[in-house]
């Protein structure tokens, strides 16, 4: 019998080779939509952008409806998947549980996205991303998303058989790694989304052949438990991801497991209840409600990524300072490898998921701050700063290490892959930024047209608010040109890449793959660590403290910015 | 030494947080605090709240409600829609169809009046402009809401849920006059008079009293 493992010349580790497969497939069903996602979402930008207003009413509420799909549900949980099974048998040794029935969710999955792109496209099913009762859309696209969650709860499955089968089959010694406990939290809270996306589409699908009733209310409270929760994969997954980069890059250590791992089971614990965020102006729920969910029960999942925020740059800071990077306060900082583009990739997720994503989502969250932000520009401004910035850009960065180390292929155009996280983070930094200001004014989301020529009632937005659409679509081209030049990157490696050799040094590598291959820090650790300096109040993390402190700085100053915006409206109660 | 995110930490790892992590965390805590009591404090001490008077409502009997609002109240027509004046204190009844708001309401400054919302087919958002404040309207939910309009000036009520292609179309109007003046500024008015109000001022702006 053929050895169903491979060791990786790199890590060491034996990669079982139907982990491998299902690793490629997910991840090019991934770039597929992604590049589905990516070509709408310039259609759309170049709708809004009322000074050129390409498509029209219909196509532009298709597209819409296209992007959003693709974007958050196809790309987003495609990638995730081969997230989980790389977490689970490749970071473990072990094999995968059941191949045959991940070949069968992933057929699942295809087979519901492509019934769901037919839908969309053939203008059956003109609804937007949320489909919100009763707007009614073909049944073929509620099934299509119902054979999707199928497939993605047997590979969600299949990551809890794997881990059992690690463990057993004692493929690994002590606890599991951190970046498996992350992804163990993701496939948690996945399973949690999931549930609700069958408990709310299994009735709409039935409505849709006038089988059954679904009331509008309760149509948006479990559809969020689906639509934020699969957000909150999101968030879990990129967590992990950063912990992994970390490690890939500088070497980054775990610098306490507990509290690393608790802020993990906080999310577990507490995350999903942020579906109530987009219900916090809606007429079905009570202030009680409204509070002690869209807080997450006293914000312990908001404590849970600011701990995170917290350990992963003082993993990084230690990692460095361990290795020899004492130099002061930010020396670490200075010498770290900017030009790697899986680690400027981490560091930009970090920032602009932080600062922008993070901060804006917990202040429009607030119950009464929403009043001032619901369905505004201010939300997508919120979510593309989470989501693209935070999530999708985390992705990008861990691809750069993936195609090596999975596919065993060297990077093509290695020296426009070192550019591209800086291209794609700043045109979305630009992008989202714009677009929550835009949403100050009261713009609408999702709205083909805010001159409302041919309404009854004329309204006018401020001059501002032209000058931010031109900034917005200046931002989002850019991101685009970033975007397309990650899928020219990856598509090139992965189907016309030179293989890699199994000689690792920098000689054979240097500028084909991301330096952390060959320099290798996460297995070359240093026989004798630096001595860490204290620095008074400030630790033996330095820089680490300063850069929360300043977030914590311009957290506050925004939420209190924002109450002070909301006390200037009429009184209402 | 310690493990990095993708080796398994050997042995007990569960040991003390490390200085710098647990001042983080305790700080991090304590605002989480501060953002949790925010919300309370605000519903004692604040003047925007979303709390309401909430009711489920048949969509034929809330537009019955409407048709009698209008009757009783019309004082004249803006673009075709009624325009509705009720004494301050009373119900106002808001309802949002594809695509359109009915009727087109006049309220007093200073006043305090219950808005209903609610719509006869799909969601829709009640959005109204220039002030930036927004509610979802959902069918077969009476969502009502005590309001005391800060300010005179014609608002524009912009729809931000997707409720169909014609959503963009989906614009209504409210007037606020002084009080116990100017009666009746909707009949025969321009259509355009909405567009010289504040048109150019961000959300909140220009709002000299304080509305607590």
């Amino acid at each position: 019998m053929r050895n169903p493992f491979r060791t990786c010349p790199t890590t060491g580790l034996d990669v079982h080779k139907d982990a491998d497969a299902l690793i490629k497939a997910n991840a090019v069903a991934a770039t597929v939509a992604l590049l589905i996602g990516g070509a709408t979402a310039v259609l759309v930008l170049l709708t809004r952008w009322q000074a050129v207003h390409l498509l029209s009413d219909v196509w532009f509420y298709r597209i819409l409806t296209v992007h959003g799909m693709n974007m958050l549900i196809f790309f987003i949980l495609f990638f995730e998947m081969a997230v989980l099974y790389f977490a689970s048998a490749v970071l473990l040794n072990s094999r995968v549980a059941a191949p045959k029935t991940g070949w069968v969710a992933f057929v699942l999955m295809l087979a519901g996205a492509a019934m769901v792109e037919w839908a969309m496209f053939t203008g059956r099913a003109d609804v937007l991303f949320t489909s919100y009762v009763p707007l009614k859309a073909h049944w073929a696209f509620y099934l299509g998303v119902i054979l999707f969650a199928v497939g993605a709860i047997l590979v969600t499955a299949i990551f809890f058989a794997t881990l059992v089968v690690a463990k057993r089959e004692n493929t690994y010694e002590g606890s599991v790694p951190l970046v498996t406990f992350g992804a163990m939290t993701a496939a948690i809270i996945a399973a949690i989304t999931l549930l609700h996306g069958a408990a709310i589409y299994i009735p709409t699908f039935l409505w849709s052949l006038d089988l059954m009733h679904v009331d509008p209310q309760v149509y948006r409270l479990v559809w969020w438990g689906l639509g934020h929760s699969s957000q909150q994969i999101n968030v879990a997954a990129m967590v992990a991801i950063w912990y992994l980069l970390g490690a890939l890059t500088v070497g980054a250590v775990v610098v306490n497991e507990k509290i690393s791992r608790t802020a993990f089971v906080l999310y577990i614990l507490f995350i999903s209840m942020a579906s109530a965020h987009h219900l916090l102006v809606d007429p079905g729920f009570g202030p009680s409600w409204k509070i002690v969910n869209t807080s997450y029960f006293m914000y312990m999942a908001v404590l849970a990524s600011m701990l995170h925020g917290f350990t992963v740059p003082a993993g990084i800071e230690l990692g460095m300072r361990l290795r020899g990077f004492t130099q002061g306060i930010f020396g670490w900082l200075r010498r770290a490898p900017w030009h790697d583009p899986g680690f400027s990739a981490l560091c930009l997720s970090v920032v602009v998921f932080g600062f922008v994503g993070g901060i804006t989502g917990v202040t429009f969250g607030t119950e009464q701050i929403n009043i001032i932000a619901h369905n505004t520009l201010r939300i997508p401004g919120h979510f593309h700063a989470t989501v693209v910035s935070g999530t999708a850009m985390a992705f990008m960065g861990v691809t750069y290490y993936v195609i090596p180390l999975i596919f065993r292929k060297k990077i093509a155009f290695y020296g426009m892959a070192k550019w591209q996280p800086w291209v794609f983070s700043a045109g979305m930094l630009v992008f989202s930024t714009a677009m929550t200001f835009a949403g100050t004014f009261g713009v609408p989301r999702r709205h083909w047209d805010v001159t409302f020529s041919g309404a009854p009632f004329g309204v006018e937005y401020s001059a501002a608010v032209d000058l931010l659409f031109a900034v917005m679509a200046a931002g989002g081209l850019v991101a685009a040109v970033g975007g397309a030049m990650y899928i020219v990157v990856t598509v090139w490696s992965v189907f016309f890449g030179k293989p890699l050799g199994d000689e690792m040094t920098q000689s054979a590598l240097a500028g084909t793959v991301p330096p952390g291959l060959y320099t290798r820090p996460f297995t070359e650790l240093p026989a004798e660590p630096a001595k860490l300096k204290e620095h008074g109040r400030l630790g033996t993390m330095p820089g680490t403290m300063i850069l929360v402190g300043v977030f914590l700085l311009a957290f506050v100053v925004y939420y209190f910015a924002n109450w002070k915006l909301l006390s200037a409206m009429w009184q209402i109660g | 030494m310690h493990a990095t995110g993708i080796t398994p930490p050997q042995g007990v790892w569960w040991k003390p947080a490390h200085k710098s992590e647990k001042v983080w965390a305790t700080v991090a805590f304590a605002w989480c605090m501060v953002l949790f009591a925010m919300m309370p404090v605000w519903h004692l001490r604040g003047g925007q709240n979303p709390s309401g008077i909430r009711a489920k409502v048949d969509p034929a009997d809330y537009q019955a409600r409407v048709q009698e609002f209008i009757r009783d109240y019309q004082v004249g027509t803006d673009a075709g829609f009624p325009v509705v004046a009720p004494p301050p204190g009373s119900d106002v009844y808001l309802i949002g169809q594809m695509w359109s708001w009915l009727p087109v309401v006049q309220l007093e400054k200073g006043a305090e009046y219950t808005l209903h919302l609610s719509s006869l087919d799909v969601n829709h958002g009640f959005n109204l402009y220039p002030f930036n404040v927004n509610f979802q309207v959902v069918p077969g939910y009476d969502y009502g809401l005590r309001i005391v309009p800060t300010e005179a000036g014609e608002y524009g009520v912009v729809c931000n849920e997707f409720c169909g292609v014609g959503h963009h179309l989906m614009v209504g109007k409210v007037i606020v006059v002084e009080p116990g003046g100017a009666g009746g500024a909707g009949a025969g008015e321009a259509d355009g008079a909405a567009e010289t109000t504040g048109a150019s001022q961000p959300a909140g702006a220009g709002v000299e009293s304080d509305p607590q």
